[in-house]
């Protein structure tokens, strides 16, 4: 199969492009590119898709939206606001959402993919962490996609801002208290970001340039850099039968890859014109148009700005006046601490965990969660800190719908805050460690049957079969780890990168890496039931 | 025609008109005067008993709480158990029956809303098929609504207060619905959300929603006007009675309206949207992908 060329509907324009630019080899190396085939491995394209519709429906949007904070007087098909005045910028959303044709639904379909963008980023992230995906040599790629999380962030916040609805202008005012908050420099920062008081002409037109033009341009290039790297990388694979560190085991872009993601495309449209048509989204006309003397309750930004308005509203009110100037702590720290620990920490983690483990070498099978405990209990610590914050972003939801007190939800949450991820982690390594015993047992004696056998002197046991051998490759593709060279070696040298108190540190966390790793591996003795399966169909290799 | 519109035209029309008008108020109020006076001492008498039925349903049902004399108590160690009522008026009374909140039942942070006791239930169902059970509910409601305003009277004269709004007050067709939009959002979004869904208040009180059908118009009005609980009192200098009737439609008209673009998911804004995002939209695509890479090729499988 591998040597198969293109069919004729593909091989005419290839030869086309191959007579003016020589570069069929091109086409048919990639078309046969082979593609491993696992679910978790579609939470990228989710973004990737939504990304394009953003590209579309945010075009379809400026056609219409008028990036101004000139005052007008609306008088349109929302009669209930007739005669109120309010920005071009709103009363120009308001004419999308009711006078253009389509106008609400692109408007929906647009925010509704922005929030699909993001939580598949995330969710997609989550994957290439827990299976540790992002090893050596996947590291630069991972590090773009951190980033382009953060400009999704930033990109989400502008364009939620745009339309000046009292919800958006709540968020701006945030935005601009934290710019304010930063020391000596503050005032400074947000004069020139607002160009003037707050909310001043030139925030709505500074920001519609950002959102249409620099962030998705910056985005665009990121996408475009991800998506060669992992061509040129190739895909990481789950660990099943077949697959190998040397050989992708799956199926060839064309045609069977290109047709799933094909279809996977359209579903996610799909997907996201239903969200649309049937669900609201950022009923703007229910909000009315910003005023600063107006607030209302519940006011909370989009999911993924939730950390940040938790972690403010979980904050004790702390401030420090040292020679005139005041220290807003109570905006600062929850502003930096919370998404600096998240962003460096996972930024940095797979050069720290490189170094912990000593383990230079490039992979390109995944690992199965639980056989790195120590990754994934600090990956369902960090879910567990981002959660309860994100949480706190929505405590007087919370609060309101099951009829707790919101100052209890408050406490609730700090306390949880820094008790919560340690729970989180020691309860998610129990579980790992649990689940590697269970799988060493199941490779040792085989699966249990549930048939129950009485042995000629009265004695019950339970048949135990064999494994069949698609579940065996995947248990066994636990490596066991190894026990560190000791540090010094026979003529007393101490081995490299155990000197010094860096090295001590080093060797402590290899420790807590591996000391308790549970071998998972076959007892020669066991070989004797195994059954021969069936030759596996035949498939690709690359 | 002709010769009657010359003739009105003429100086004297204008009087001659008027003075007819007054001889007809004339006779009217001379035909009807005797009998007024007798209407006045039935009114009389049947005022007094009024008061004494308010009187008794205050004694039986609010007594235990606020005082034979609606005076207060408070526990041994001075705390109030319940306000005064000398001066709330008939409107505070309207608007903590009506809503079921009073008689207050179990002592918590906030009086919850409820279903009103059956003496003061004016919104039992009365279209039954059957004649007799219909007749036996209109008499049930018409009792409960005279109940409720004997109650208010009784307390009303103890020591005056603002009274119930008139009907046309409240009228959620005649207000300025833009202006009402405005005034909601800046004096009662922060408590009641945008929309009116309702909101979290500090210890354990809340902010009730708005947005149900059972706060009626005449409720929102007592409530600016009193200000029950934790919620400030609007008076006519703050809010005017126009601009109390503007909210008022805002309130209804924004409820009553469909939502353009689909369900309205509570109208609470961004939580259930970032909810349904990641349930319903993520979870449809994931159940997509799984089913898109759980499909293997037929031809593959066989070469
Ligand atoms: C179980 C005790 C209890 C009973 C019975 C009770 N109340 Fe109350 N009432 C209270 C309390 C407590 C408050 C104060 C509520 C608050 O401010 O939180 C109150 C407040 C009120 C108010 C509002 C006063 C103001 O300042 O606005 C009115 C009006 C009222 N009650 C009327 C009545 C009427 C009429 C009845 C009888 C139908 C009644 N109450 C029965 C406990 C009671
Ligand atoms: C400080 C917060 C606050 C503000 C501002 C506020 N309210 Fe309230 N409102 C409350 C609370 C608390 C209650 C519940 C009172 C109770 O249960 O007795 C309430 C109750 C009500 C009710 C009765 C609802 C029911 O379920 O019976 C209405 C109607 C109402 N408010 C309307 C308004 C309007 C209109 C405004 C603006 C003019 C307003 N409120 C401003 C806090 C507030
Ligand atoms: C990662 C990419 C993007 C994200 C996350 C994003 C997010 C958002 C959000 C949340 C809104 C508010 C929508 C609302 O009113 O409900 C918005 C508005 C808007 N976006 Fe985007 N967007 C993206 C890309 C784009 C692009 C590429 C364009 C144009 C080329 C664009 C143009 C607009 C315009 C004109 C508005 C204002 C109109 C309106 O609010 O209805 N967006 N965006």
């Amino acid at each position: 199969m591998s040597e198969a060329t293109a069919p004729k509907a593909v091989e005419g324009p290839l030869n086309f492009l191959d007579e003016r630019l020589g570069s069929t080899g091109f086409f048919n190396r990639n078309l046969k590119k082979v593609f491993p085939d696992h679910w978790s491995f579609m939470l990228g394209e989710i973004a990737l898709y939504s990304f394009i519709i953003l590209l579309l429906t945010g075009t379809f949007l400026t056609l219409w939206f008028k990036p101004s904070m000139l005052e007008v007087v609306y008088d349109g098909s929302y009669t209930k606001l007739n005669g109120v005045k309010m920005s071009e910028a709103y009363a120009s959303t308001l004419h999308i959402s009711f006078d253009v044709r389509g106008g609400l639904l692109m408007r929906q379909i647009h925010h509704w993919a922005a929030i699909l963008f993001m939580s598949s980023i995330l969710a997609h992230m989550l994957r290439v962490f827990f299976t540790g995906a992002y090893r050596k040599p996947r590291e630069l790629n991972y590090l773009i996609g951190i980033g382009m999380f953060v400009l999704g962030m930033l990109e989400g916040l502008f364009g939620y801002s745009l339309p000046d609805d009292l919800l958006s202008g709540t968020g701006l005012r945030i935005t601009q208290g934290v710019a304010e908050a930063i020391p000596i420099v503050g005032t400074y920062v947000y004069m020139f970001l607002f160009g003037g008081e707050f909310p001043g002409q030139d925030i709505v037109p500074r920001l519609f340039t950002l959102h249409v033009l620099l962030i998705p341009a910056l985005i665009l290039g990121l996408v475009t850099a991800h998506m060669m790297i992992m061509w040129h990388q190739k895909h990481t694979a789950m660990p099943v039968k077949h697959q190998t560190e040397e050989q992708v085991y799956g199926y060839p872009f064309y045609p069977v890859f290109m047709a799933k993601t094909g279809a996977y495309f359209l579903f996610t449209f799909g997907v996201l014109a239903l969200l649309a048509t049937f669900a609201q989204i950022n009923p703007i006309w229910l909000f009315g148009p910003y005023d600063p003397g107006a607030i209302s309750a519940g006011s909370q930004p989009d999911w993924y700005m939730g950390v940040l308005e938790g972690a403010l509203r979980i904050m004790p009110n702390w401030e420090i006046t040292a020679w005139g100037h005041t220290l807003s702590l109570n905006v600062l720290i929850p502003a930096l601490v919370p998404l600096g620990i998240i962003f460096t920490g996972a930024a940095v983690w797979p050069f720290v965990e490189a170094w912990v483990t000593g383990d230079k070498r490039a992979h390109h099978v995944n690992q199965r969660p639980r056989n790195a405990p120590v990754r994934t209990a600090v990956g369902i610590a960090a879910v567990t800190f981002y959660g309860l914050l994100w949480l706190a972003g929505a405590n007087d939801v919370l609060a309101d719908k099951f009829h707790v007190s919101l100052y209890a939800t408050t406490w609730f949450f700090r306390v949880t805050f820094f008790v919560g991820p340690v729970i989180a982690y020691i309860i998610t390594k129990r579980v790992c460690l649990g689940l590697q015993r269970k799988d060493a047992e199941i490779v040792a004696h085989g699966m249990e049957s549930g048939t129950v056998l009485m042995s000629p002197d009265g004695e019950f046991s339970e048949r135990h079969d064999p494994l069949r051998d698609e579940r065996r490759a995947v248990l066994l593709s636990k490596e066991n780890s190894r026990p560190e060279p000791p540090a010094t070696d026979a003529n007393g040298i101490p081995a490299p990168n155990s000197k010094g108190p860096l090295g001590h540190l080093r060797s402590r966390l290899n420790r807590a890496w591996t000391f308790d790793d549970i071998p998972v591996e076959e007892h020669e003795h066991d070989h004797g039931h195994e059954v021969e399966s069936g030759r596996e169909p035949e498939q690709l290799n690359h | 025609m002709k010769r009657f519109t010359a003739w009105r035209r003429r100086p004297w029309a204008g009087y001659a008109v008027v003075l007819a008008a007054l001889a007809a108020i004339g006779v009217i109020y001379a035909g009807f005067s005797p009998r007024t006076d007798r209407a006045e001492a039935a009114n009389a008498t049947q005022a007094a008993a009024d008061l004494k039925n308010g009187q008794q349903l205050f004694e039986k049902n609010c007594a235990s709480c606020h005082g034979l004399n609606a005076e207060g108590t408070k526990d041994a160690k001075g705390h109030p158990i319940a306000p005064s009522l000398l001066g709330v008026g008939a409107a505070a009374v309207d608007f903590q029956v009506a809503t079921g909140r009073m008689p207050a039942m179990n002592p918590g942070a906030q009086v919850p809303r409820k279903r009103p006791i059956a003496a003061f239930d004016t919104t039992i169902r009365t279209d039954y098929e059957d004649e007799a059970k219909r007749k036996a509910a209109e008499a049930q409601k018409a009792q409960a609504e005279k109940n409720l305003a004997d109650l208010r009277e009784y307390i009303a004269q103890l020591g005056g207060g603002p009274s119930v709004p008139a009907a046309s007050a409240v009228d959620p067709t005649k207000g300025d619905v833009a202006l009402g939009g405005k005034l909601f959002r800046t004096n009662c979004a922060q408590c009641h959300n945008f929309t009116g869904q309702g909101g979290a208040l500090t210890g354990g009180k809340y902010a009730p929603p708005l947005a149900t059908k059972d706060v009626t118009p005449t409720q929102i009005y007592e409530a600016m006007l009193t200000g029950p609980q934790a919620m400030p009192v609007f008076n006519d200098t703050t809010l005017t009675p126009q601009d109390k009737q503007a909210i008022i439609s805002y309130l209804v008209q924004t409820r009553e309206e469909p939502n353009p673009g689909g369900n309205g998911l509570g109208r609470i804004g961004p939580v259930s949207e970032g909810l349904a995002g990641w349930l319903v939209g993520l979870g449809l695509l994931v159940l997509a992908a799984a089913w898109i890479t759980a499909k293997k090729p037929k031809k593959l499988k066989k070469s």
